[in-house]
């Protein structure tokens, strides 16, 4: 390991990361406007044309309140897992391919690094991310925010396991874990016109992704540990100020995050039509990456706008009983075609 | 470069071992044990093998011991209350404890001779080949624990069905 090489990567992650909190305030604008439209409101007007400083004038207000750690918590747990929850939700990013292999002086400037067990290193990370919400539901002191950390656990244990089942499907159909190669083998197209997206044949495997990726980040229709109208704010009740920001950015970054790997896995990450001259063509890939991810977002931002909060007992049944043996059942069936299409 | 790491990871999993064991409340000692296993993680993936690094992550630290957490939680123990310590345990304990590693590193010594120590990155089996191995070599062991686990899962669903 040379020094420039440790240069670039931690300018690579400098970018990254600066980048991916701009997006993540633009997020929560983007869903306060859509969800102000679909409402017949107009959402965030005031600051700025329509609204756009509104995400900056949201963070000086949660930087400048006072920070309150109220009496009785576990003090350590309770300070550690804010960053908890941000730092595993933007470890994520270490291994998504922004475009294809761009080299400038022999490193690859649209991917953090391109791991082997990219796929792996993705589920461990989230694997990991429950520990944020479930230590500080416990270390608040407050029955609110336990039964908010409880209800996360149990449904990240639960939904986790669809997800990792739905995405063995991609690794079936692509042969490595690599998100590289995934979105190389997803190039080309069928007939000229359909593209050659894993979405067409793993659809029951996007279909389980996604549901399970929405109950993994909390969001509607699944979002029980911080349901409203029963538990205050759930796990994150009593917190205040930047500590609060930290979930609220860790669980718009988890969103992005899952909308970059669904981009990736199901279709096609960059790849998109081609045109124009030489130097758009470096800009070009990013942009579709770009536009597929914001339609995810949009997905994200519609379903919370249409659908009830799902019952914890039917929560709990959805994901066991109907979603775990879909995503097994997708798994089998793959393989089985594979298997007729390469073995004998 | 690996060399420090190594002994940065090393001395992680040998100290949150220690304070696994040291802290009384089980909050902590189980947010201890992730630590061991996340170091753990770290050396394994060191030597070359990133699939036993990642499945490390994914089931022990990511799994079980969200499952340990959850329990803790769920039944809200306490700080641990330490009654005096037996005699017994008092005076024999650090003398079985320094066997017991005297024992180890001995049995590694012998076996293990010093020149041929363990090199960085000298994991033989990538992810496609531990694939391979499994379903071809180790294809009845595989099975059989399998079979082992689907019948524990049986169990576990027996034992916790309402009686009616």
């Amino acid at each position: 390991m040379d020094l420039p090489f440790l240069l670039y990567t931690l300018l690579k992650i400098v970018v990254v990361v600066f980048a991916l909190l701009t997006a993540v305030a633009y997020t929560v604008w983007f869903e306060r406007k859509v969800v102000a439209h679909m409402q017949s409101r107009w959402g965030p007007t005031r600051v700025g044309p329509y609204g756009l400083l509104q995400p900056l004038a949201d963070v000086i207000k949660l930087i400048t309140k006072e920070d309150i750690t109220p009496s009785g918590v576990f003090r350590l747990v309770y300070l550690a897992a804010p960053c908890l929850a941000v730092i595993t939700a933007l470890l994520v990013f270490a291994v998504i391919p922004f475009g294809p292999r761009t080299e400038m002086g022999g490193i690859d400037i649209f991917q953090i690094t391109d791991l082997d067990i990219g796929l792996l290193f993705i589920l461990s990370v989230s694997s990991m991310g429950v520990y944020g919400i479930a230590l500080a539901g416990w270390s608040s002191n407050s029955k609110y925010s336990l039964l908010g950390g409880l209800r996360s656990s149990a449904q990240m244990i639960s939904y986790e396991l669809a997800m990792g089942l739905s995405i063995v499907g991609v690794v079936l159909l692509t042969g490595s874990l690599s998100l590289r190669q995934v979105v190389d083998n997803q190039s080309g197209s069928w007939w000229g016109i359909i593209p050659h997206w894993n979405v067409i044949p793993q659809f029951i495997g996007f279909f389980c992704y996604f549901v399970s990726a929405i109950a993994e980040t909390n969001r509607l229709p699944f979002d029980l540990p911080e349901a409203e109208t029963e538990l205050v704010a759930g796990y994150h009740t009593e917190y205040s100020s930047m500590r609060f920001a930290m979930f609220f950015l860790a669980e718009y970054t988890n969103m992005t995050a899952v909308s970059c790997v669904a981009t990736v896995l199901y279709f096609g990450g960059w790849s998109g039509p081609v045109f124009g001259p030489e130097a758009l063509q470096t800009v070009l890939p990013l942009l579709w990456f770009f536009l597929k991810v914001l339609a995810f977002l949009f997905v994200y931002v519609w379903i919370r706008g249409t659908l009830p909060r799902f019952r914890y007992d039917q929560l709990m049944a959805f994901g066991w009983k109907f979603l775990l043996p879909l995503a097994l059942a997708n798994m089998v069936l793959t393989s089985f075609v594979q298997a007729v299409r390469y073995g004998g | 470069m690996y060399e420090i790491l190594f002994f940065v990871f090393a001395a992680a999993a040998v100290g949150f071992a220690i304070n696994l064991l040291v802290q009384r409340h089980p909050i902590y000692s189980a947010i201890s044990l992730i630590g061991v296993m996340a170091s753990l993680a770290s050396l394994y993936l060191m030597l070359g093998a990133e699939f036993i690094a990642a499945v490390q992550v994914i089931v022990y630290a990511g799994a079980i011991m969200v499952l340990f957490v959850f329990v803790i939680m769920l039944l809200n123990a306490g700080v641990e209350e330490r009654t005096n310590r037996s005699r017994m345990a008092k005076q024999l304990g650090a003398p079985l404890v320094v066997l017991l590693l005297g024992l180890l590193t001995s049995l590694v010594y012998r076996n293990f001779p010093p020149d041929a120590a363990v090199r960085f990155g000298d994991f033989p089996g990538q992810t496609a080949d531990i694939g391979r191995r499994l379903y071809i070599y180790y294809m009845l062991p595989f099975e059989v624990v399998s079979i082992l686990i689907l019948v524990a899962i049986v169990g576990a669903v027996v034992l916790a069905k309402k009686e009616t």
